[in-house]
């Protein structure tokens, strides 16, 4: 659809209009693709997974077909044998058999439903599931390149778009088939010319339900990007309420919104339009075949080569063609739709992750906490350097602190310790493993990563400081709450530790959300930790409980700090300032101090702004 | 139920003709629709029984004739009721937005926008879907069961007899079947919604989930939810399977029935062959009809219940509505709070404040979490209105202020920076669209946000917002300031509005808004002293009362006061490292305590 907005093209000109639009929504990738046969081997290989159901289903779905043929059939037989002759006893074996053939019918329409269903729920909570699971492991660069809304629509919309193929199109589109022969086969075998006569139509009603379901099917799609770029800017104007108001942009927004508003209702009307063509175009062509059937019909009775019976028949089996022809219609759209949905599907699940254990990755053993970086490279993109050649050697029980400005290469080092990217040159040891010889769950189980901004999840108080550690108990997470000073404001919380929280629109501010993740860290009890501090400013007296976890939560681990407070890195064992990539000076506080280099001027800068 | 509707009749009165043209066509429609088994007792009868031959052209002509009436007919209520609905549905939907763009800023305290959301959309829906062929389909369905009833009792009475006695039994099935069916099918939609948000959750904070390696658990917690979600889906298939098989029975057994007494009743010259055939094809268009019942039903009475969720919206009190002459005149940012007092709810939090902030002041705010220093602020330009006392800017209240003239005066930089969709030039220019580029481009240098702009591939063009580029907090925070710069407000309000800068950024904005401030009035609430220290006035607040004001120099000097210690509990660091690490500039600092420049 919008493919060429989404790129960006360097050198592109923009009109005024853009820079200034009110609001821009953008849709979702393409609807639909042309039909791929690789594409749809591979996605029926999920339903081919379950002959068992597939069978079964079959069996059901025949049992249908066999009521749907000999029915009218039987009908026709009772009104030409029994009641044209006048045999009562027959009419009631007629009657009979043709109640014991619809109470079959009722046993496979049950059936049918059911196993149809539970074959399609089940590809399509298999194939999420294995999506999920994919994705869920691919590494973090994954994410970091690309936004989370788009992750998302991939996991939910695209294998939902699915759905309809497998709990309707597959087992159908066999059934009609079969459906559409069966009834060619008795209509030619009961009276061939008749038959080829009313047959006439057929063609004509494959045109109608193929073009007219495409532009219907159309339509609605217009219909539903109007509707969810109306709900994502109602959403946002919610949100954003606030700012609305205080900078009276009421008027602006109104005319925008009855804008959209209007758009989508003149798009639903469109739709409408075309979608209640089809009844009666059903109604038409159908009249069109008796009209043929009647005509002809009697042109035959008269010569006395059909019955009356054999014409009712005829009118029954022209009233099915309809469902089998319109179906079929039907999965030639869903298969389109399936193909850039499950193109989407299956261009995640062939993306490997970029850092991979090695097929003989051992488990790292409990570690005392040694680190060392030997002549570390890392590029992002290619000819993208972020650090060089870095080298630094760290004790077990030691502080690290990491100073230098935004874009130095500090998060860098973070990034590749926690192992959420492989150096592109030189090595990493923890304890003298190589990390990338090690199972990365081992490693990470043993690493604690408190981040600048806190993740909260939804659910409680308890439920967030647990999460790496969900086997503690209330008593131990109480513990830890209390050890780095966080207790005090959880306390005051509405339900204190019960208290519901969740990402957005939590009331924690950021000071609250910090103390929280020492928490998290500290019941974790990694032997490494990962700290990246907040630069917010946060209200004196959280500050101060802050400075005082902080100093808990070091004690006795090897901690590499992105440090933003004086007193943080004033009490490092190791300050290693970086500066475009490289270390250009490390040692004490003191002893840098004396220096006179850049950490200095740094320090200095520091105090300028306080002054 | 009456009232729902009576009270929405503003909305729907204007397009009612098109509702009474649907009823009308419906009429037709229905009529048309039993013209085919007619015709065809009429073939059988008198063509292929009675030997008429002569007049099967003209019928069977008819029988295509009815079909494009009755296709027209059909076509045009059904797009009636709909244009109906539509219109409805527009009018309303513009008149929700209205009145959301307009409650005060106590009610956005206490509705979740997920509530707003489902009112706006699955509410409307409701009611929309019922005014566009709700109402017409209900009255269809009475036209065909009258109709088709009537058509049957004058071939054959016993014919028609029982296929009445099937009747009840669809409608009590039906409307059984939906009322299970809906809440199942809320149940869908809900474990739908909680699997969506885990997803989302999942994604959005998927660094701390590989923080801790806690990929497992999160599959096991996808796992629960998928599976809740199909359970839900099953659920529903279940309904599904015994509903839809038996409603498929009740007709056939129908044409069993025919067949069998109608078969004898044309054996015994009670009745003739062509009425029955015609029997057999009137069935099912009143059998398939008939299913749809529950869900029509269930149709109205969702409708009214969102038809009343929706008043309720449009039924909010209007505390901010103009009542008689305002005030509107260019401001020059003098401000008076005399006496104010202000809760939220029954809940006091903020009691008897006075103060005078003169025209082209800085007023720095500081306190605790929670002493009322967003409060306050939010008093000025009416986000709230004082449940006692008074403010007054330029000698005039504000609730006398015209609300558009005193809001595009006073600028607010929200504490949670909030961005739109769109370009970063349509954010900065939110409350000013007709900004040219030159004046954006400076108001962001002035939140120190042009350079960082500028060196985006996309400049000013680039989209921010919800699936647009993530930008830092400090980022977004400085792009709010230059939205608030742009303003060019007489009073500029920074509610803690850097914090997630740097310390180094935070000193750059406020040596350039020193400058663009020059002569307006400015009100800071920060955290950090060295953010507060230059104001004219500082009011220290606790509890909801001003407990200290002054300058800087003489706060400082109050040994006991809370300045005092905020002040130590931030400095001591400095100290320390002073002693420590023997720096010039850390003592330059310590000496320069006591005066304060």
């Amino acid at each position: 659809m919008s493919q060429a907005q989404v790129v960006q093209r360097p050198e592109r000109v923009y009109t005024d209009a853009e820079l200034r639009a009110p609001f821009i929504y953008r849709d979702d990738e393409a609807l639909e693709k042309k039909f791929q046969l690789g594409q749809m081997k591979r996605l029926f290989k999920y339903v081919a997974n379950h002959p068992r159901l597939v069978a079964l289903a079959l069996i059901a779905t025949l049992g249908n077909l066999f009521a749907t043929l000999f029915g009218p059939y039987m009908v026709g037989r009772a009104i030409d044998g029994a009641i044209g002759q006048g045999m009562t006893g027959a009419l009631v074996a007629d009657a009979v058999i043709l109640l014991l053939t619809y109470a079959l019918n009722y046993v496979a329409s049950h059936y049918r439903i059911y196993l149809t269903n539970l074959l399609g729920q089940t590809v399509i909570q298999r194939l999420r599931e294995e999506l999920f699971s994919h994705v869920q492991r691919l590494s973090l660069g994954f994410f970091d390149e690309r936004p989370a809304g788009s992750v998302l629509v991939r996991i939910m919309n695209d294998v939902n778009s699915l759905q309809d193929l497998f709990t309707n199109g597959v087992i159908n589109s066999i059934t009609n088939i079969f459906t559409l022969v069966g009834i060619v086969v008795i209509m030619l075998s009961l009276n061939a010319r008749l038959a080829l006569v009313t047959f006439i139509i057929v063609p004509i009603m494959f045109v109608v339900s193929t073009r007219l379901t495409l532009t219907i099917r159309r339509a609605w799609q217009q219909v539903r990007l109007r509707l969810s770029r109306l709900n994502a800017h109602l959403a946002e104007a919610i949100q954003g309420m606030r700012v609305t108001e205080a900078y009276t942009r009421q008027s602006e927004n109104q005319t925008f919104f009855e804008g959209m508003n209007r758009d989508w209702m003149n798009r639903f009307l469109h739709a409408q339009r075309v979608s209640i063509l089809f009844g009666p175009m059903v109604d038409l062509t159908s009249a069109v075949g008796s009209m043929i059937l009647f005509w002809y019909g009697i042109h035959l009775l008269r010569a006395g080569l059909v019955t009356v019976g054999l014409l009712v028949a005829f009118a029954n089996y022209l009233g099915n063609f309809w469902q089998p022809i319109s179906q079929l219609g039907n999965l030639y759209n869903q298969l389109l739709v399936a193909m850039a949905s499950s193109e989407r599907i299956f261009q995640y699940l062939d993306t490997e992750a970029s850092v991979k254990d090695r097929l003989d990755a051992e488990a790292l053993p409990e570690i005392r906490g040694e680190v060392a970086f030997e002549r570390v490279t890392f590029e992002y993109e290619p000819g993208r350097r972020a650090i060089e050649d870095v080298s630094f050697r760290a004790e077990p029980g030691q502080t690290i602190a990491l100073v230098g400005h935004t874009g130095a290469g500090k998060s860098t080092v973070m990034n590749l310790l926690a192992r959420f990217y492989d150096p592109t040159g030189g090595r990493i040891l923890v304890d003298g493993h190589d990390i990338r010889e090690m199972r990365s769950d081992s490693l990470r189980s043993q690493i604690g990563i408190v981040l600048q901004d806190t993740f909260i999840f939804s659910g409680t108080i308890l439920d967030n400081i647990r999460y790496g550690n969900p086997a503690a108990s209330d008593d131990d997470v109480m513990a830890a709450a209390c050890a780095v000073y966080a207790d005090e404001f959880i306390r005051e919380l509405e339900n204190g530790y019960h208290t519901e929280v969740r990402e957005r629109g939590s009331r924690l501010s950021m000071g609250q959300r910090q103390l929280l993740s020492f928490a998290r860290a500290i019941l974790a009890d990694p032997r490494i930790l990962v700290l990246d501090e907040a630069t917010a400013s946060i209200d004196t007296y959280t500050e101060h409980l802050i400075q005082k976890g902080l100093q808990v939560l070091l004690a006795g681990r090897t901690a590499f700090v992105v440090a933003h407070r004086l007193s943080t890195i004033r009490e490092a064992d190791q300050i290693l300032v970086f500066d475009h990539g490289h270390i250009v000076e490390r040692g004490t506080h003191s002893e840098l101090m004396q220096l006179r280099g850049h950490y200095y001027q740094l320090v200095e800068a520091q105090y300028q702004f306080l002054a | 139920m009456i009232d729902v509707f009576r009270r929405l009749r503003g909305f729907y009165q204007p397009h009612i003709r098109w509702l009474y043209w649907s009823l009308g066509l419906l009429v037709f429609a229905t009529a048309l629709g039993l013209a085919y088994p007619y015709l065809l007792k009429r073939i059988v009868n008198q063509v292929i029984i009675a030997h008429h031959y002569a007049q099967l052209p003209t019928l069977a002509l008819m029988i295509l004739g009815a079909a494009v009436l009755k296709g027209g007919f059909n076509w045009s209520y059904q797009y009636a009721g709909q244009y109906f609905g539509s219109h409805t549905g527009y009018d309303l939907r513009n008149q929700l937005y209205r009145k959301l763009n307009r409650q005060p800023f106590q009610y956005y305290d206490s509705v979740h926008t997920g509530d707003l959301m489902s009112r706006m959309t699955a509410d409307l829906d409701a009611l929309r879907m019922f005014l566009a062929f709700g109402a017409n389909g209900l009255a269809s369905l009475v036209l065909i069961v009258v109709f088709g009833l009537g058509l049957m009792y004058s071939m054959n009475v016993w014919l028609a007899v029982v296929v009445t006695c099937l009747m009840p039994i669809l409608a009590v099935t039906a409307v059984r079947f939906d009322n299970r069916l809906h809440p199942t099918y809320q149940r869908i939609r809900k474990t739908l919604g909680v699997l969506n948000s885990g997803v989302q959750e999942n994604i959005m904070g998927v660094r701390t989930v590989k923080s801790f390696a806690k990929e497992d658990n999160e599959i096991s917690k996808f796992q629960v939810r998928n599976g809740a979600y199909f359970a839900a889906n099953m659920d529903a298939t279940q309904l599904w399977k015994r509903f839809f098989p038996f409603i498929e029975f009740t007709g056939n057994f129908g044409v069993v029935a025919i067949v069998l007494v109608g078969g004898w009743l044309v054996m015994h010259h009670q009745m003739n062959l062509g009425d029955l055939v015609a029997f057999l094809s009137v069935l099912w268009t009143l059998i398939w009809p008939m299913s749809n019942l529950g869900f029509l039903l269930n149709n109205l009475t969702q409708a009214v219940a969102a038809g009343e969720r929706l008043l309720e919206i449009l039924d909010a009190p209007d505390p901010l509505a103009v009542t008689g002459p305002a005030h509107a005149a260019v401001m020059r940012g003098e401000v008076v709070f005399s006496g104010v007092s202000m809760k939220y709810g029954d809940e006091p939090v903020m009691e008897d404040v006075t103060f005078t902030a003169r025209a082209g002041e800085t007023i720095a705010l500081l306190g605790l979490t929670g002493a009322g220093k967003s409060t306050l602020v939010n008093l000025l330009p009416r986000f709230y209105d004082v449940a006692a006392g008074s403010v007054q800017i330029d000698g005039v209240d504000v609730r006398a202020w015209d609300l558009q003239a005193l809001r595009r005066q006073i600028a607010v930089v929200f504490q949670e920076p909030f961005l739109f969709s769109t370009t970063i030039f349509s954010n900065i220019a939110y409350g000013n669209p007709e900004a040219t580029l030159e004046a954006v481009r400076q108001a962001a240098a002035m939140a120190d946000a042009a350079e960082f702009i500028e060196q985006l591939p996309d400049g000013y063009h680039t989209l921010v917002g919800e699936r647009g580029l993530g930008l830092s907090g400090g980022q977004k925070q400085r792009i709010a300031l230059a939205r608030a710069i742009l303003m060019n407000p007489a009073i500029l309000v920074l509610d803690d509005a850097t914090s997630a800068v740097d310390m180094e950024t935070e000193y750059k904005i406020q040596q350039a808004l020193q400058r663009v401030m020059q002569g307006r009035t400015t009100f800071i609430i920060a955290h950090r002293i060295s953010s507060v220290k230059r104001a004219d006035q500082i009011l220290v607040l606790d509890r909801g009362r001003i407990v200290q004001r002054g300058r800087h120099e003489e706060l400082l000097a109050d040994e006991h006061g809370l300045y005092r210690r905020i002040f130590d509990m931030q400095f001591q660091d400095f100290a320390a490292v002073a002693s420590a690490g023997g720096s010039v500039g850390a003592l330059r600092v310590l000496s320069q305590r006591g005066n304060g420049e």
